[in-house]
């Protein structure tokens, strides 16, 4: 409708309706049939089991060493101080910290092992933490994916062949293999080699967590790189000859004239490497990073709730791609109109 | 007009080949000389190379053979300090070619700023004279899709202006305008010429030729094969080629 409204003809209402019901109901009969199908198969569905992934509550509890009295309870700075005098005399204090309930009085005997109170901690769950994990390769990998694509972009204009020429063989190389085998070689070959090497000279060895991070941002870098000369293509030959012809130097015109231009042009596709750059990211539980599909792989090993945490899976990556792709549209409606 | 010895451009046998991919011609041992304050008007069918000639004077084309001097300073030197030379040696393009981004203030104070680095007070101060000068004062805060093509064009006028320039180049400045917005751009163009500015204008337009220009060169693959005064081109010219080309435009 918006691609051709000139050719299409006057719509009612009724019409407009009646295909919005049609969507409607396309929707709802593929859910349902899903459902329908998992009865067959006798899957039970325990969505009850999925928050603890999310958020947790622990009971630490507080136990005895001794056999023997409590001799004192106390308020202390961090919770109750419980003292126990055991039978040979000896004395021994425990904290439940604040918030904390009691199990034992002053007086009560206790034996070794026995409980003396409860406090409740707080926990962020697996998912939580892996899709932490998800959010902090794909920044990096963004954020030196976008240096090195801007400079690649920048080199393989350059009339200069040695910058030229090693901007195509980067970018030929990066988008002629699949990145899950890119990761492998990061990993195993270069994080083999490079770790060898420091180590021979007694120095820190990065975690595998850099190692995908360098994969990612190389591989993002090659695909932003032509983005960007697309983006600086784009912009007409008479703005640089108009700016050349005013004396600007050529980085004063990219500057002034042409990057300002090209950034408009650049944004949208963008915003769509680095979504991909995103779920790409899962791939990286191969080299043994627990990001998002990682954790839930290994989740469901245990819960034996594979429907549920597929879902919950992919519904996290579409929570994050949606957040990145409003916050690059709010970047473009702010650079549209300043 | 009063005629100075020295010129203010001169061009020694410049050749210019393109490959595309087969070489082309564009310019064959071409010379020249401009003096200040002249007007010289360049005219010759497409593909004659009267707008590469254009281009070679700034630079934006570089001759691959022959020497030019503006204002007596080589420009095929690689010693020369080709921004600075640029920034003298304005240029009007046919497509006008202003910064979309910018306003049409912002368009004329940008190079003053960058290029000739004046205090923004002053580049405004200059571009707003420069905006009353070629008549359009009140678009200076519009963006330049805002504007009509005749409107757009002065701008350009205004915008090499701003840099000081003392020689003027227009490539057919008037060829992407509607008819009714040409006598606007001409108007002001006639107006730089009284008031002493070098200028070479590649053009269609014979009337501003005939009324405005010192001296006419027709060119015709890649030569000049005719020059002189407006009267003598266009009642007496002495080429065939000429002649042939007059009868077809006018």
């Amino acid at each position: 409708m918006q691609l051709s409204s000139g050719l299409s003809p006057r719509r009612s209402k009724l019409w407009y309706r009646a295909w919005a019901a049609v969507f409607v109901l396309m929707l709802a009969g593929s859910v349902y049939l899903l459902y329908y199908a998992t009865k067959q198969v006798d899957y039970v569905w325990r969505w009850y089991r999925i928050p603890q992934y999310f958020w947790y509550v622990e009971q630490v509890e507080t136990r005895s060493m001794l056999d023997g009295d409590i001799a004192a309870v106390e308020q202390g700075a961090t919770g109750t101080v419980i003292t126990v005098t055991g039978l040979d005399g000896e004395v021994e204090r425990y904290t439940v910290p604040g918030g904390g309930e009691l199990r034992v009085s002053q007086g009560d005997m206790v034996s070794s092992g026995d409980v003396l109170g409860f406090h409740e901690v707080q926990h962020v769950g697996i998912m939580v933490e892996a899709a932490w994990l998800t959010l902090k390769v794909s920044f990096l990998s963004i954020v030196i994916g976008i240096g090195l694509g801007v400079l690649t972009g920048l080199a393989r204009l350059s009339h200069n062949p040695a910058l030229r020429w090693t901007a195509i063989t980067y970018i030929e190389l990066i988008r002629g293999s699949p990145l899950l085998v890119q990761i492998y070689i990061w990993y195993f070959v270069f994080g083999t080699l490079i770790n060898q090497l420091l180590g021979k000279y007694g120095l820190p060895q990065p975690s595998a967590l850099w190692y995908g991070v360098a994969s990612m941002a190389m591989f993002t870098g090659a695909y932003v790189a032509e983005i960007v000369r697309a983006g600086i293509q784009s912009v007409h030959r008479g703005q640089v000859e108009a700016a050349r012809s005013l004396g600007m130097t050529s980085f004063e015109c990219l500057r002034h004239v042409v990057l300002p231009q090209a950034i408009r042009r650049i944004l949208p596709p963008l915003a769509g490497q680095f979504i991909s750059l995103v779920k790409d990211s899962s791939l990286l539980g191969i080299i043994a990073l627990r990001e998002l599909t990682k954790a839930t792989r290994e989740l469901i090993t245990s819960n034996l709730q594979p429907f549920e945490m597929w879902f919950v899976c992919a519904m996290l990556y579409l929570v994050m791609t949606f957040a990145l792709s409003m916050l690059l549209q709010w970047f473009e409606r702010k650079w549209l109109t300043s | 007009m009063m005629k100075e010895s020295t010129p203010m451009i001169r061009v020694e046998a410049i050749s210019k080949f393109f490959h595309l991919p087969h070489r082309v011609v564009a310019l064959d041992k071409v010379s020249a000389e401009i003096v200040a304050g002249e007007v010289v008007v360049v005219i010759g069918p497409s593909g004659s190379g009267k707008s590469t000639f254009l281009r070679c004077l700034n630079r934006l084309e570089y001759a691959d053979e022959g020497h030019i001097w503006i204002d007596g300073v080589d420009i095929l030197s690689p010693k020369t300090n080709i921004n600075a030379m640029r920034a003298e040696t304005g240029m009007v393009f046919q497509s006008f070619n202003l910064f979309p981004h910018k306003t049409v203030l912002e368009n004329i104070t940008l190079a003053q700023q960058v290029v000739k680095k004046r205090p923004k007070a002053e580049a405004e101060h200059k571009a707003m004279a420069l905006l009353e000068r070629v008549g359009i004062p009140d678009k200076a805060q519009a963006y330049p899709d805002r504007l009509s093509g005749g409107q757009q064009q002065r701008v350009a006028i205004a915008r090499s202006l701003a840099m000081d320039p003392k020689v003027l180049l227009f490539d057919e400045p008037t060829s992407a305008l509607d008819p009714e917005m040409v006598g606007e751009v001409l108007d002001v163009m006639q107006n730089l010429a009284r008031d002493g500015m070098t200028m070479v204008v590649v053009t269609h337009e014979m009337g501003f030729a005939r009324e405005v220009a010192h001296r006419v060169l027709f060119m015709d693959q890649g030569r000049i094969l005719e020059e002189g005064t407006p009267m003598h081109f266009f009642t007496d010219p002495q080429h065939e080629r000429t002649k042939l080309f007059l009868s077809q435009i006018l």
